[in-house]
């Protein structure tokens, strides 16, 4: 019985949470709260999967109202494994959060940090939840507002302007969505994706409709940090508090790629995108240039979260790539990766908030033998790094092999030869960093740095250990983002 | 003359706050017969408290609502709201089914609209007032 209403309880839960969280009193409270919520919303999200499975996909209506008038929840394939992904590492990331927070953020703030997170968190499970065009950019809204409250409250003055940055870039990129939407409002008359997509094809010759086409282009590039759209990113990941970075490292940009899938897969259709607009044209060489130019910026970071954050910048071209390529094994690729990198990013931001959390520094100096006294750390720092690399029996080797097989499908060596380039440009950012901790004397004053705290390591291992099961046994997510890649090419 | 000082401005003000207040309550509750509804309600709501705060000075406008109280609104009205919703889920309706509120869906459909706009209001009207104590008591 309950079960019928999972689709809209993914959402609601932690909505109602949040303003309950802000009540609470100043303790240990917020934060168990607030990991409470996010588990019992994981665990709702593997319902769905589960549900999706059997049935397929998944309409909820709105208070009873049918489609097209009321707003619909849709849940397909791509959205079920996108829920699990972002619910399960706002998870851990709560789970590991305390000790980060107690230390980071005053104590006045805590109840107000898990507000915000929890509100964060909302709107991104929003964003894939809903099937309502116009419902999408009021999650947009509630998850990016949040996230810029998360990100000025870092330490770091810095952190205030990084915010404020993202903040002018991410509210340029909600504009032009809305403006997006709008357009398809007035040419079409409805805001429901699946309704839309059935009268897209009576009016895509109208030039208002090629502007929404640009528009929804540009906004949602903005929100993805694509090159040369990045340039709130790596400020933002570098000076948040550490959670943050975790979380908004691991899902963000991937619920952003997910509205790129949804957009030009559902809404506008495979043929228009790529055949009579050409998407493709436009990606291909911002996602080449943003795989080569931020792994060549990475090596030259001295931080290493605007190290990690750059790179990040080059793995969304990969994704990007996958979705250029304008092929069923193309998009497959760019979904398998947009799950792995989710994992492999994370464990990496979370050893950075392990080494923060001792010698109060993420400087690629200050790292120096860092690994005499933080060795389980370090490990998973070179595991998930192995894995950003794509050494086989990691999660990333997968990610690669598919794009690249992809790539070959269509007969462009060339661009294998650069996706194996800057793979090997990620080995000189990553052994930087390695080579710090692992060759470097330490500095004689982090004598007695002992190893993080046991809860922080679980997590963090929880994430790398993820990376190499889905490196060994990689059944689970390419059968996932075959199945979603069929769905979305209907 | 500094306008705390300003009789003119302080006695029309007493004149116009209580007015104001009314006329958010009316834009509240008027709202699903005529224009109007729990956001402009809660802004209208919440001007008139400033108004008060700029001629009284925020400490006394403190007095009357905390920056605490109107926090604890502010995630009041947004309870109000999701319960609403939840309701329906409970009476065995979809999330924000207003029909199953009520013995009649007209009724229902008129309860919902009422406890929605009012969590919508409390929310605004909260929230407005919050934003402004932040900028009012700010120091470098």
């Amino acid at each position: 019985m309950i079960g019928s209403h999972y689709p809209i309880l993914q959402v609601v839960v932690p909505l109602v949470a949040a303003p309950l969280c802000s009540l609470l009193p100043k303790s240990k409270l917020p934060w168990l709260f607030a990991t409470v919520i996010s588990w019992l919303t994981f665990a709702i999200s593997l319902a769905l999967l589960v549900q999706v499975k059997n049935s397929g996909a998944l309409i909820y209506e709105l208070g009873d109202w049918p489609a097209p008038w009321g707003i619909q929840y849709y849940i397909d394939t791509i959205g079920a494994f996108v829920l699990v992904l972002v619910s399960l590492i706002a998870s851990i990331t709560l789970l590991a959060s305390r000790e980060l927070i107690e230390k980071e953020i005053a104590q006045e703030k805590h109840a107000l940090f898990y507000t915000a997170f929890l509100l964060c968190y909302t709107g991104l499970l929003g964003i894939v939840a809903t099937g309502d065009a116009f419902n999408v950019f009021v999650f947009l809204e509630i998850s990016s507002i949040s996230s810029y409250a998360l990100i000025a409250m870092g330490e770091n003055r810095k952190a205030l302007t990084a915010s404020y940055e993202y903040l002018i870039m991410g509210t340029i990129g909600a504009t032009f969505i809305l403006i997006g939407i709008g357009l398809l409002y007035m040419q079409t008359g409805t805001l429901n994706m699946l309704d839309l997509k059935q009268r897209i094809h009576e009016v895509d010759g109208f030039r208002s409709v090629h502007a929404a086409f640009a528009f929804f282009t540009v906004g949602i590039c903005l929100k993805l940090a694509l090159f040369p759209l990045h340039h709130w990113l790596p400020n933002a990941y570098a000076y948040a508090p550490s959670a943050v970075s975790i979380f908004l490292a691991a899902t963000a940009t991937k619920v952003a790629l997910y509205l790129l899938y949804r957009v030009f897969y559902t809404i506008f259709g495979f043929e228009f995108s790529f055949d009579t607009l050409h998407l493709g044209y436009i990606l291909l060489p911002l996602s080449i240039i943003a795989m080569v130019i931020s792994s060549f910026t990475a090596i030259f970071q001295l931080g290493v979260k605007r190290l990690l954050a750059y790179s990040s910048l080059g793995q969304i071209g990969y994704m990007t790539l996958g979705i250029a390529l304008e092929t069923k094994a193309g998009l497959i690729a760019s979904i398998i990766h947009l799950f792995n990198h989710a994992f492999i990013k994370g464990a990496l931001f979370m050893c950075m908030a392990c080494l923060l959390s001792r010698l109060h520094s993420t400087r690629i100096t200050d790292l120096a033998g860092a690994a005499q006294h933080m060795p389980w750390t370090c490990a998973a720092f070179v595991t998930a790094g192995l894995a950003l690399i794509g050494v086989p029996l990691t999660s990333g080797f997968i990610s690669k092999w598919y794009l690249v097989l992809a790539i070959l499908e269509k007969d462009w060596w060339w661009l294998a030869v650069i996706v194996l380039f800057t793979s090997l440009l990620s080995v000189v950012y990553i052994w930087r960093v390695i080579e710090q901790m692992y060759l470097r004397e330490a500095n004689s004053h982090s004598a007695n740095i002992k190893e993080a705290s046991p809860i922080l390591l679980i997590c963090t291992w929880l994430m790398v250990i993820m990376t190499i099961y889905f490196g060994i046994d990689n059944s689970y997510p390419v059968n996932m983002a075959t199945h979603a890649a069929e769905a979305l090419l209907k | 003359m500094s306008i705390r000082r300003n009789p003119v401005l302080r006695e029309s003000s007493h004149l116009l706050i209580p007015a104001i207040l009314l006329f958010a309550l009316y834009v509240q509750f008027h709202g699903d017969y005529g224009p109007g509804g729990g956001f402009q309600a809660g802004v209208i709501f919440a001007s008139a408290i400033i108004l008060y705060a700029l001629l009284h000075g925020t400490r006394r406008a403190e007095k009357i609502i905390p920056l605490k109280l109107a926090r604890t609104f502010a995630a009041l009205g947004i309870l109000i709201y999701s319960f609403t919703g939840i309701l329906g889920i409970i009476l065995g309706g979809n999330f924000l089914n207003y029909n199953v509120l009520a013995h009649d869906p007209i009724h229902g459909q008129h309860w919902g609209i009422l406890l929605i706009e009012l969590g919508v209001g409390i929310t605004v009207g909260s929230v407005i007032i919050s934003i402004f104590y932040a900028f009012a008591k700010f120091k470098k």
